[in-house]
């Protein structure tokens, strides 16, 4: 498919109804992929998709866009594994062009602990399904020639971890599509519509607050970014997550071909070049917890000043754009998917700085989830009770934002 | 960037400062384990006013409780820190 042919999105948002036998609020990647899957794979349309904004306004649109699966424990390796498929064969399955790309992505280390933690890296993914290699100096400036080996002197690159199917997109696309694909089939997706509260009856849920008034259902899915322990605590549920601001930035266009995407979580940084040509920066986590989507100058200048001592041909680019979203964090870098304690409340959250990769993989799982209450192997270890059963799955060094 | 007024040095960035949460678990929850759990993993994660603890690391290195509010990051005041000290062993 020729990206560059504007397809024209055909999307028709609903009224709100006044029951639904699923809700899902959140009409973000994640929202509107679980959606998309509960109509193609398992027939239910008696479904809303409530977003407070506009569909992909919050972090399904303000992300990085890499599509990876080079983590570090096995259960999310699988997971992300999986994502990353299933974005592989997006477009021929919603016949809607995401712009998706594999570029190869390469991860960087500095010193002799970055080199053991990539090594182990590339065996883990192996192990575990996912194609991810070792390189040496002289094949990562094979394929990342910008790249600067000495690190400015400060930063000198010893070796990597290749993963070559890693990927990018276009994240309003992969927005449009699944939203497309699930209006198509007869889902409701209600913009401007803001959910206050999760009503509950004992134990179980019987629906939403919103600013329009109730809307009653059985199953209600929270598919929110940043306000997900607001909403949950509503209905009782206590969440092990913690909000934090992340911003990113693009450059003017850069002339060169940049191919692949670069990212050293010893610097904390990560580029890519997008279809426009700009080059993409994104890097660590605000320290503290907030909502605050102001961007900030020091982030731009500790950032850039991190991304000239890998990229020094960067030091004749400007800098266009900058903007903020809110990270989900999770105490173990790792997302929190499924039930909650409260019947029929489901949660799928703990995206923090991973959940673009993974809106195929956890949309399909969570609509399986809904579509026969049974929690699909693939995410089971990410059930919120692995905090009590001491089964937590530390992952920072795969965030590459902390 | 977030700037905090630190009583001893004056305000500065946040990068030279360390975060300490006040934990904030439920009166409701009795069981002790549920509220070692609490403790460990939950999270209140406000969206308005809290109350929380600042280690100034790269300058005087002394905590201070800072009022802050997390939908603009505006910092509203610092509390005193002989009761910043109180509400820590209460915590």
């Amino acid at each position: 498919m020729n990206e560059f042919v504007e397809r024209r999105v055909k999307l028709r948002f609903a009224e709100p109804r006044r029951a639904y036998d699923v809700v899902i609020v959140g009409g973000g990647g994640h929202g509107l992929a679980t959606a998309y899957y509960l109509a193609t794979r398992h027939g239910l349309t008696n479904v809303a998709v409530l977003e407070r904004g506009y569909i992909g306004a919050g972090n399904s649109g303000r992300n990085t866009t890499v599509i990876r699966a080079n983590y570090g424990v096995p259960a999310t390796v699988r997971f992300y594994q999986h994502s990353l498929e299933l974005y592989q064969r997006l477009e021929t399955e919603t016949d809607r062009s995401i712009m998706h790309k594999e570029k190869g992505l390469l991860w960087l280390a500095h010193t002799e602990m970055g080199l053991r933690a990539e090594r182990a890296r590339a065996r883990i993914n192996t192990a575990c399904g996912s194609e991810t290699v070792f390189v040496e100096p002289e094949e990562i400036m094979r394929i990342c020639p910008q790249l600067d080996l000495a690190g400015a002197g400060r930063y000198p690159i010893l070796g990597a971890s290749y993963h070559p199917h890693g990927a990018t997109a276009r994240h309003d696309r992969v927005v449009w599509a699944y939203a497309e694909g699930a209006m198509d089939r007869g889902v409701d997706v209600v913009q401007r519509i803001a959910v206050n509260g999760i009503r509950t009856s004992g134990d179980w849920v019987v629906g939403v607050d919103t600013d329009q008034g109730p809307i009653d259902a059985p199953v209600v899915l929270s598919a929110v970014g940043g306000h997900v322990t607001s909403l949950c605590s509503t209905a009782g549920v206590r969440l092990p997550i913690r909000t934090h601001p992340l911003q990113a930035f693009v450059t003017n266009h850069y002339q060169g071909t940049f191919e692949a995407i670069v990212a050293s979580t010893e610097l904390l940084f990560y580029a890519s070049q997008t279809a426009r040509g700009e080059m993409l920066i994104g890097a660590e986590i605000d320290r503290q917890p907030s909502y605050s989507y102001r961007s900030s100058f020091d982030f731009l200048a500790s950032c850039s000043g991190r991304a000239l001592a890998l990229l020094p041909f960067m030091a004749n680019l400007r800098i266009l754009r900058q903007w903020t979203g809110v990270c989900d964090m999770s105490p173990d870098y790792t997302p929190v998917m499924g039930k909650t304690g409260v019947d029929g409340l489901l949660v799928t959250t703990g995206w923090g700085t991973w959940g673009f990769k993974a809106i195929p993989a956890g949309g399909e799982a969570m609509a399986e989830l809904i579509a026969t209450g049974a929690t699909p192997d693939l995410i089971a270890p990410f059930s919120i009770d692995r905090f009590a059963r001491d089964r937590t799955l530390a992952d920072r060094g795969s965030s590459g934002t902390h | 960037m977030l700037r905090l007024p630190c009583p001893q040095c004056g305000e500065r960035g946040v990068v030279e400062f360390r975060y300490g949460e006040i934990p904030t678990i439920p009166e409701d929850l009795t069981d002790p384990a549920a509220r070692d759990l609490d403790r460990a993993f939950m999270r209140t994660n406000t969206e308005g006013m809290v109350t929380e603890r600042w280690f100034h690391e790269a300058g005087c290195r002394r905590w201070m409780t800072v009022l802050r509010d997390t939908r603009t990051d505006q910092v509203l005041e610092v509390v005193s820190r002989s009761s910043a000290r109180q509400s820590d062993r209460s915590a």
